[in-house]
């Protein structure tokens, strides 16, 4: 894949090379950190390629493949745990094909757990890409997970 | 020059150096494993930690790290002290058993068994590769990679490294794998066996074993050869 | 927005500002924090948005920051009159608009407690309990307004602070006793004087707006509620310890949060709160936003910096503390995002109205996200010295099913689980550290029967095992060798030995983590084995989970006398385990069963239940 490099030297320059700001650019443009991207900003900013490997993968919102059309983040903190957050992994796991942190093969999911999103006291979370479910049970997920699936059928 | 107290013997440290430092010059024995001499810092391995304060306000810290101050108390093998590092080198080893010098660090502080199932791992992640790599050989190629119960060591993208010159500084180095301890009863995790001040070099006792510095073997760093080894 | 140059040009627009405020007409505030969003607050917003045309001179809307008050959502709130309604959808709006101008109340829509109908806010026993001098501006402020936050009083507290000596402004926060809301508790005012007294032309502050504990939202609502309050604080700040530059570290997972403060940040600068000779001053100050980017030990000081500064979150030894040596090699001073918000309200009405609030050694207010296994769940403030049992009872209305509550969890990961039988304790730094747990940053998990102690000890330690940095041996190592018990425990594969194993492990990984990541990590399992060492004993002498939870150690049973065959189970079962004809009892195949009670919450006739 060619990499903009342009992009690159002006996402440095508008962080003020602030290394992790600039992944955060980099991935929301490409959806996920392509490994020429980090090639071309450790170069750039003439840090060694292990250090931006290092930070990559550290932090868990950083993601070295392409994800899904829809990101599905089930909640999994304390409250949301304690209300059965689990059992709504389990079941998408079981619909989906795919554990946590997988994508489907077409392309269409990717599975991911969260810590807390902050909604507690309506948990259990389930977000959908930017849109937040709230009270969620194994039944209400699978209903959604259905409506998706039959959207992009259409 | 401040000046500390160190298992009750005063003294006057130069600034800017550490309870470990101190401890050396004085003749005091603290184990470590994440500490080299010619190396930053890591303060990892936890095993030179030392008992600092006092009544209430005492606490276990790093002695390799932990500045002097002025007034400074140390306690370098309270019962505290040998119980926490027992359990730390129970830990350890319990990753990694087949490492001499966690076997020789085991008998050393008295450890008797470990309560823990034997992972067999390599890598103790002591760090001591990747500083060397980093500010002896000036090659960046290797480095921690995840955290907590990922982590690991490896070069970007687990691929060969164009910035790795095949030196073998982190071998050299690496204080778990370049000597495999087979001991005397190989299905045993604690060996409690070898360490004495007149042990034998795993040359003098295992046929597969080679230097990998061409010398006799007296700086330790044997190297199985009975096994293809590549580079990590 | 015009710039202000001088503090008497701020006193005249907030005397205009103030003056501007209708107090004759009707506010609707709608609470539109991340959760009110989650539970439908937008729509019902565009719904009295449509409902109020043509009555806009008598009634305004306003999009707010969460009311804290989570478990009615989406709820709002009618100025002047105060009047509080629960749980609202888009159909209730035409009928909330008329009832405003008719100066009716739509009984249906307020709370009810215990058989008795409560329409006004200071009524309700979920806000009467409480103390809100922080989160109670949230209801009067459109988070992307900042005259909304002058016309509260809003820089007032600054524009005093600019008149006093840096000293002075130090030494009136040592005095309020304002301790730091993160969760060690350390003297703020302290931890101000020794970064005021280092020699550098550059210093830096940190609001640490990680908020790493699952369960504990309160930062998120003030962040999204009031950018403003936290952003006077930190001005405060900079100008008492002689900062120039600031940074807010707000967590990745907060996007709301983040677009709310940048929109105030950008506010503050136009009319010139922030940038160059401030309000005419020789003080410059700036702050930039940085996101986290997914790291719990982030929370921690040390590791935060690190991670500004673009590198992995492992934490470093102290001392040298942040405040000697920290951001980028310069003086440093973070506080977390309550302790911020704290600071123009102790300028602005004094020390002593503070310190006056509280306990002995603990003083103000704390801000507690209330949640898990009760009734009234949301964000709570309350003075600190009230007991838990008046925060579990009277404020969150106790246990919302006939399951008898059985603790509490505070801290976080790092804190531990207070029993039933201690709710008389009050909440104060002090009497949670000596029960064993931590105050911690203010999450507060109720559980009851349902819980298994042991399983939740173990969800804590994954967690931990998962965010450790993994740089220390006894931090990397101890916590998953705790996992580990703790798995075997729960799997009834455990012998005699493992609690002492549990306990005198967790005892060193507490005492020689290099970070407070892993010094605190034993809690939660400590703390349970402390109280509730019957559990742990059940599961691994009598291979039973009374709570009904480990899976290997637990049935699911139909009984066959109450079953009227309707298939639910069957056809919810993702295993295929239940088998049965319609109409006739069905049965469980328990070699093909996971345990996942999908069943047992499906059924409508009571008829699954565990057998334990």
């Amino acid at each position: 894949m060619t990499i903009d490099e342009t992009f690159i030297d002006k996402t440095i320059e508008k962080n003020n090379r602030s290394l992790i700001s600039i992944l955060q650019d980099i991935q929301e443009s490409y959806n996920y950190l392509p490994e020429e991207s980090l090639i071309k900003v450790a170069e750039k900013m003439q840090i060694p390629l292990i250090d931006v490997y290092s930070v990559v993968t550290f932090y868990h919102s950083f993601c070295l493949i392409p994800k899904g059309e829809y990101i599905i983040t089930v909640c999994l903190g304390t409250a949301c745990y304690i209300r059965g957050g689990k059992k709504i992994v389990d079941l998408l796991t079981k619909e989906l094909e795919i554990i946590p942190g997988e994508t489907t093969k077409d392309n269409k999911f990717t599975l991911e757990t969260v810590n807390c999103l902050g909604c507690c006291a309506i948990g259990p979370i389930v977000k959908i890409n930017n849109e937040y479910h709230g009270e969620m049970t194994p039944n209400k997920t699978k209903k959604l997970i259905k409506s998706l699936k039959r959207e992009k059928n259409d | 020059m401040p000046k500390i107290k160190i298992d009750g013997i005063e003294f006057d440290c130069s600034e800017n150096s550490t309870i470990l430092d101190v401890a050396k010059i004085l003749g005091i024995d603290i184990p470590t494993l994440c500490y080299h001499e010619g190396l930053s810092r890591w303060g990892g391995c936890r095993l030179c930690i030392v008992e600092i304060g006092r009544d209430e306000n005492t606490k276990l810290v790093s002695s390799c790290t932990y500045p002097v101050q002025e007034g400074l108390i140390v306690r370098t093998a309270s019962k505290r002290v040998i119980n926490a590092r027992k359990m730390i080198l129970e830990l350890l080893i319990a990753q990694n058993p087949t490492s001499k010098v966690l076997q020789d660090l085991a008998s050393k502080i008295g450890l008797k068994e470990v309560r823990f199932k034997p992972k067999w791992e390599t890598c103790i992640y002591c760090g001591l590769c990747v500083r060397i790599c980093k500010e002896q050989m000036m090659a960046n190629a290797i480095g921690f990679v995840n955290r907590g119960n990922k982590l690991k060591i490896t070069t970007p993208f687990d691929k060969n490294s164009e910035d790795c010159r095949r030196c073998g500084a982190c071998m050299y180095i690496c204080p778990a794998c370049t000597i495999r301890c087979d001991g005397p009863n190989p299905e045993s995790v604690l060996c409690n066996g070898c360490y004495n001040a007149l042990q034998p070099t795993c040359l003098e006792v295992y046929d597969n074993f080679s230097c990998w510095m061409g010398l006799k073997g007296e700086c330790g760093t044997c190297v199985d050869i009975s096994k293809n080894q590549k580079n990590k | 927005m015009t710039k202000l140059l001088s503090i008497n040009e701020f006193d005249k627009i907030s005397k205009k500002i103030t003056e501007r405020q209708d107090f004759n007409k009707h506010i609707i505030s709608i609470s539109s924090g991340t959760c009110g969003h989650a539970s439908g607050s937008i729509k019902v917003a565009e719904a009295l948005k449509q409902a109020v045309k043509g009555y806009e001179d008598k009634i305004s809307i306003k999009l707010t920051g969460c009311h804290g008050y989570c478990a009615a959502e989406p709820n709002i709130i009618i100025f002047p009159q105060k009047v509080f309604y629960k749980n609202l959808k888009p159909e209730d709006a035409p009928n909330i608009i008329q009832s405003i101008l008719k100066g009716e109340i739509i009984e249906n829509l307020v709370i009810k407690e215990n058989g008795i109908n409560y329409t006004h806010i200071d009524e309700i026993p979920f806000y009467k309990y409480q103390k809100n001098i922080l989160i109670g501006d949230n209801p009067l402020i459109d988070p992307k307004n900042i005259e909304d936050y002058i016309a509260i009083g809003g820089y007032k507290a600054f524009s005093k602070a600019l008149c006093m000596r840096p000293n002075e402004i130090i030494e009136e926060i040592k005095k309020s006793g304002l301790r730091g809301r993160g969760g060690a508790g350390f003297s703020t005012g302290i931890k101000w004087e020794v970064a005021s007294k280092q020699k550098s032309d550059t210093k830096y502050i940190i609001c640490n707006a990680d908020e790493g504990d699952p369960g504990a939202y309160m930062d998120r609502n003030l962040l999204e509620g009031n950018p403003q309050l936290i952003i006077e604080g930190m001005i405060i700040g900079a100008y008492a310890i002689g900062a120039n530059k600031g940074w807010i570290y707000v967590r990745d997972e907060y996007p709301l949060a983040v677009k709310n403060i940048t929109i105030n940040i950008k506010q503050a600068r136009e009319m010139g709160f922030l940038g160059k000779n401030i309000l005419g001053s020789s003080f410059d100050f700036d702050i930039q936003i940085t996101r986290g980017a997914g790291a719990f030990v982030c929370g921690e000081e040390t590791a935060l910096i690190q991670s500004i500064e673009g590198k992995i979150g492992d934490p470093r030894q102290r001392p040298p503390y942040p405040a000697q040596m920290g951001l980028f090699g310069k003086p440093t001073n973070i506080n977390n995002v309550e302790t911020w918000a704290n600071i123009p309200k102790i300028i602005d009405k004094g020390a002593d109205w503070y310190a006056n609030i509280g306990t002995k050694t603990s003083k103000g207010t704390k801000i507690f996200s209330l949640v898990g296994k009760v009734k009234n769940t949301g964000l709570v403030e309350v003075p600190m010295g009230i007991t838990i049992k008046d925060i579990v009872y009277n404020i969150g209305g106790g246990s919302p099913t006939d399951r008898k509550i059985k603790a509490i969890q505070t801290g976080g990961p790092s804190g531990g689980c207070i029993p039933e039988d201690l709710f008389n304790l009050p909440i104060d730094y002090e009497s949670l550290k000596q029960a064993g747990s931590i105050m911690g940053s203010g999450g507060m998990i109720v559980l009851d029967e349902d819980t298994c102690m042991v399983d939740f000890a173990r969800y804590f330690t994954n967690f931990l095992q998962n965010e450790s940095c993994g740089k220390c041996s006894s931090c990397r190592e101890g916590i998953q060798r705790m996992f580990e018990i703790l798995t075997d425990i729960t799997e009834g594969k455990a012998n005699d030995t493992s609690i002492e194993l549990l306990e005198e492990l967790g005892s060193v990984i507490k005492d020689t983590s290099l970070c407070a990541l892993g010094q605190t990590a034993p809690n939660s399992v400590l703390t349970s084995i402390r109280y509730f060492r019957n559990e742990y004993i059940a599961h691994i002498k009598d291979k039973k989970c009374f709570a009904g939870v480990c899976r290997a150690l637990i049935r699911y049973k139909i009984d066959k006398e109450i079953c009227t065959g309707c298939g639910v189970c069957k056809i919810n079962c993702p295993e295929g385990a239940i088998v049965g004809e319609l109409k006739q009892p069905h049965l469980i195949l328990q070699d093909k069963c996971i345990k996942c009670g999908i069943c047992h919450d499906n059924c409508n006739f009571n008829a699954i239940n565990l057998d334990v």
